[in-house]
């Protein structure tokens, strides 16, 4: 049961979890016309990264650090990319009253 | 010895039943959201797909980082996608349904992604054979180290950016009404 790879968690479990989740965000990405739910997609994305590199770090490496810190910059990043993206959402709807991105094609010739 | 054996065949089925669930947990949100229409209840399977990669942080022995996302995460850019719903639709349950081949395209190219990603983790040659956490590992103590030695750099920028963000979202949502024309 030790020797199990279904039973002994390791690192290729914690792969193939992010790579669906990766997955799921980059499926959201391009079925969505909601432009908070594109958002959604990138958090996705970005939460699949960190898992992966968490991972990394605590079977492969667990004598360092970087890892982790490299999953809190995600954290910090994601927040920052989430407020300026909602911020430029509001200024969209206020011009279009609606947050569509197949409208948003105001510059395309 | 009975009884250590016992404790450590009970550890070695917790583990993965814990693992397992919270992967059920992860994933089953997270094409949830895929498959949802309504903005609202995708943001709340989001929640559920952050909060089990949380249990993973606990799990991979990085409480400071789970914390960390339970918090900033679910606590902050959650609450900041909902208001965003909130504020930019008249009814917060709208539904904008892509066309019907959108859905097959993005879902068929995420699935293609996601057996292609799992070929190559299941193909990893990494070497895990050193796995063992020693007993007196504390990532609290391990993060603020590195914060302070070898990530301080970074660190201030991280802190730079986010002064820029307050302002720059401040500005962009500012309300327009005040200023004159």
């Amino acid at each position: 049961m030790y020797e199990n790879p279904v039973f002994n968690i390791g690192l290729m479990h914690f792969l193939i979890v992010s790579a669906l989740l990766a997955a799921a965000g980059i499926a959201t990405m391009l079925t969505k016309r909601n432009a908070i739910g594109i958002l959604i997609g990138v958090e996705l994305v970005l939460n699949a990264a960190a898992i992966n590199l968490v991972a990394f770090n605590r079977y492969a490496w667990p004598d360092t650090i970087d890892g982790q810190m490299f999953a809190v910059f995600i954290v910090v990043l994601a927040a920052a990319e989430a407020a300026v993206a909602l911020a430029i959402f509001l200024n969209y709807y206020n011009i279009f009253s609606s947050i569509d991105v197949e409208k948003a094609d105001e510059l395309s010739g | 010895m009975q009884v250590l054996s016992q404790q450590s065949d009970t550890y070695a089925l917790a583990a993965p039943v814990l693992f397992y669930a919270l992967a059920a947990l992860v994933v089953i949100s997270a094409w949830a959201i895929v498959l949802s229409h309504n903005i609202v209840r995708m943001s709340f399977y989001l929640m559920l797909t952050l909060g089990g990669a949380a249990g993973f942080y606990f799990f991979m022995n990085a409480e400071l980082l789970a914390a960390i996302q339970l918090i900033v995460y679910v606590g902050g850019t959650l609450i900041l996608i909902i208001f965003g719903i909130m504020l930019t639709s008249r009814n917060p349950f709208m539904q904008l349904r892509p066309a019907t081949w959108e859905v097959f395209v993005g879902v068929g190219l995420g699935l293609v992604l996601a057996g292609a990603l799992i070929a190559a983790s299941v193909a990893t040659t990494i070497d895990t054979s050193h796995e063992v956490v020693p007993a007196d590992y504390s990532a609290v103590q391990r993060i603020g180290h590195a914060l302070l030695t070898k990530y301080l750099v970074p660190f201030e920028v991280a802190g730079v950016l986010l002064l820029v963000v307050m302002i720059g979202a401040a500005y962009l949502a500012r309300t327009r009404a005040e200023t004159p024309r």
